[in-house]
């Protein structure tokens, strides 16, 4: 709705759009206490918003000026009604879905707040809600967004998705900021919960969304969509019964969701064209590797061991090595994964990351050394980020006894 | 069956829009509930808060009313009750009545010819 309306007041008006949108749910609510909620919520406040957009236009018209892409258009009472109605459509809502995607993605913005601001504006986030998935305080991320809001009305108009070569040249950080979000919902260092579904959810929306633009149909955007899919068909399984996370290695497979990992498994195809081997093709198909074993035991971990020596070379970084270090071990047994995890370059850049001693600690248990492997567990704890993450390697040092 | 008018005074204006989806719910509920037991004659509407104010023999014209938050009317409902009494304690229901705002119950005044 926000982007509907900022569609026809102008990317400068981004508050007054907010406002907007603040003033027809709070009408809405009003009326549907003596009246009753509606049907279709959604439908209703969207034809709420649409009239409160025309009555805001026409009111402002001499006082402001408006989205100047559209600018005559919005002149005219013969032509004001029509256009508002058309930015309001079913199709012209994914464009501006996709054009305000396009203009949070501004490379002059940190990648953290292209994605407060994604969540903000696009997935209809509050603030707290924003500063809860960031782990961040209330204070620091609404002033991020603050900022970056500025940043986004200063530049007039928004992204213009028609233009090829500049929809190309964006898309790259569109990309980052989708992935970003679904891992910080998958990996998240939340404080109450290790997994939130819904982030994973608005990155797949929004990945959707993008696949059906004929410019961001391309092999790296199939990519980003299999790897989505296919870990998010393992999210049944990564928190148990008790709310606990869980190991891949423990996760009952048969839960996995198998329509997505189809769904998946069909995007992974899909990118497999054309010249480029991003990241997310290697990641999506180390995910096809594990999606596909229907016993652990029948992982093929020499080609997830060389998928992560392909990362490696496209993406050096310390947590992919040790990701590549478990899966040797898997392949090679403990003492070479040990052996690989201790040779990694970067290491230093590990040393507040619980699942580096985490993993040093599953492979000296699995070795026969307990108290070695006990004390990694220990310092693995004292690093833990949330109470999941706590309660799980508790049960790891338990299992050392 | 009498008919009584009920008029919602005082407005929640520092709620959340979480808080604000828990107070509609509630007076959806409570609607529900009279209307339910056949008491909603007209569930009438909710009121802008401004508006225009006309006074007078000169018809002078002003905005408002310019009363505070809490007395101004915000919404108005025509319930059918046995008598006042009756009508009193199904107000006590009101959502509006947990935030702070008041339920005047107002017998309509007709004249069976």
């Amino acid at each position: 709705m926000v982007t509907a309306l900022t569609r026809v007041f102008g990317v400068h008006n981004i508050a007054l759009a907010e406002d907007a949108v603040q003033d027809t749910f709070c009408r809405a609510l009003e009326v549907w206490k003596f009246r009753g909620v509606p049907e279709n919520p959604s439908a209703w406040l969207m034809a709420t918003a649409k009239n409160r957009a025309i009555d805001i236009l026409r009111r402002e018209r001499t006082a402001r000026t408006f989205a100047p892409e559209l600018g005559r258009l919005l002149e005219s009472e013969w032509t004001l009604t029509t256009v508002v109605e058309e930015c309001f459509g079913a199709n012209e809502m994914k464009d501006d879905l996709l054009r305000m995607m396009f203009s949070c993605c501004n490379p002059r913005l940190p990648e953290e707040a292209q994605v407060a601001l994604i969540l903000n504006i696009l997935c209809g986030f509050s603030v707290s809600e924003v500063s809860g998935a960031f782990v961040s305080t209330r204070a620091a991320i609404e002033k991020r967004i603050v900022r970056a809001k500025k940043l986004l009305a200063a530049s007039k108009t928004l992204f213009d998705v028609a233009s090829v070569a500049e929809f190309s040249a964006r898309l790259p950080s569109v990309h980052r900021a989708l992935y970003l979000l679904f891992t910080e919902g998958y990996h998240g260092a939340s404080a109450e919960k290790a997994v939130r579904v819904e982030l994973c959810r608005e990155a797949m929306r929004l990945t959707a969304v993008l696949l059906e633009h004929p410019l961001g149909r391309t092999p790296v955007t199939y990519a980003l969509a299999a790897l989505t899919s296919l870990h998010a068909a393992r999210l049944p399984t990564r928190v148990d019964a008790f709310g606990d996370l869980s190991a891949l290695v423990d996760q009952d497979r048969s839960q996995w969701d198998q329509g997505l990992v189809a769904e998946g498994l069909k995007f992974l195809e899909l990118s497999a064209t054309g010249a480029e081997l991003s990241e997310y093709h290697i990641d999506a198909a180390i995910a096809s590797m594990h999606a596909r074993a229907l016993r652990l035991e029948d992982t093929d971990w020499g080609a997830i061991v060389s998928l992560y020596d392909t990362l490696m070379t496209i993406r050096p970084s310390p947590i992919i090595a040790l990701n590549r270090a478990i899966a040797v071990a898997q392949h090679e047994g403990p003492d070479r994964g040990l052996m690989e995890i201790h040779s990694i370059a970067d290491s230093t850049r590990l040393a507040t990351y619980p699942f580096y001693f985490a993993a040093c600690g599953e492979l000296e248990l699995r070795r026969g050394r307990r108290e070695a492997a006990r004390e990694h567990f220990r310092a693995a704890l004292a690093l833990a980020r949330n109470e999941m993450e706590r309660r799980f390697l508790d049960r790891r040092l338990n299992a050392c006894t | 069956m009498s008919e009584f008018t009920y008029l919602f005074r005082g407005r929640e204006t520092t709620a959340s829009p979480e808080q604000m989806q828990k107070t509609m719910e509630k007076w959806v509920a409570w609607f529900k509930e009279l209307g339910a037991k056949g008491h909603i004659k007209d569930p009438g509407h909710p009121l802008e808060h401004t508006g225009k104010v006309v006074k007078g023999k000169q018809k002078i014209v002003n905005d408002g009313p310019y009363a505070e938050a809490k007395d101004v009317v915000g919404g108005y409902t025509v319930i059918e009750a046995t008598d006042i009494l009756q009508a009193v304690e199904l107000s006590k229901g009101c959502p509006i009545l947990e935030v702070g705002g008041s339920v005047e119950v107002r017998p309509i005044q007709k004249f069976n010819l």
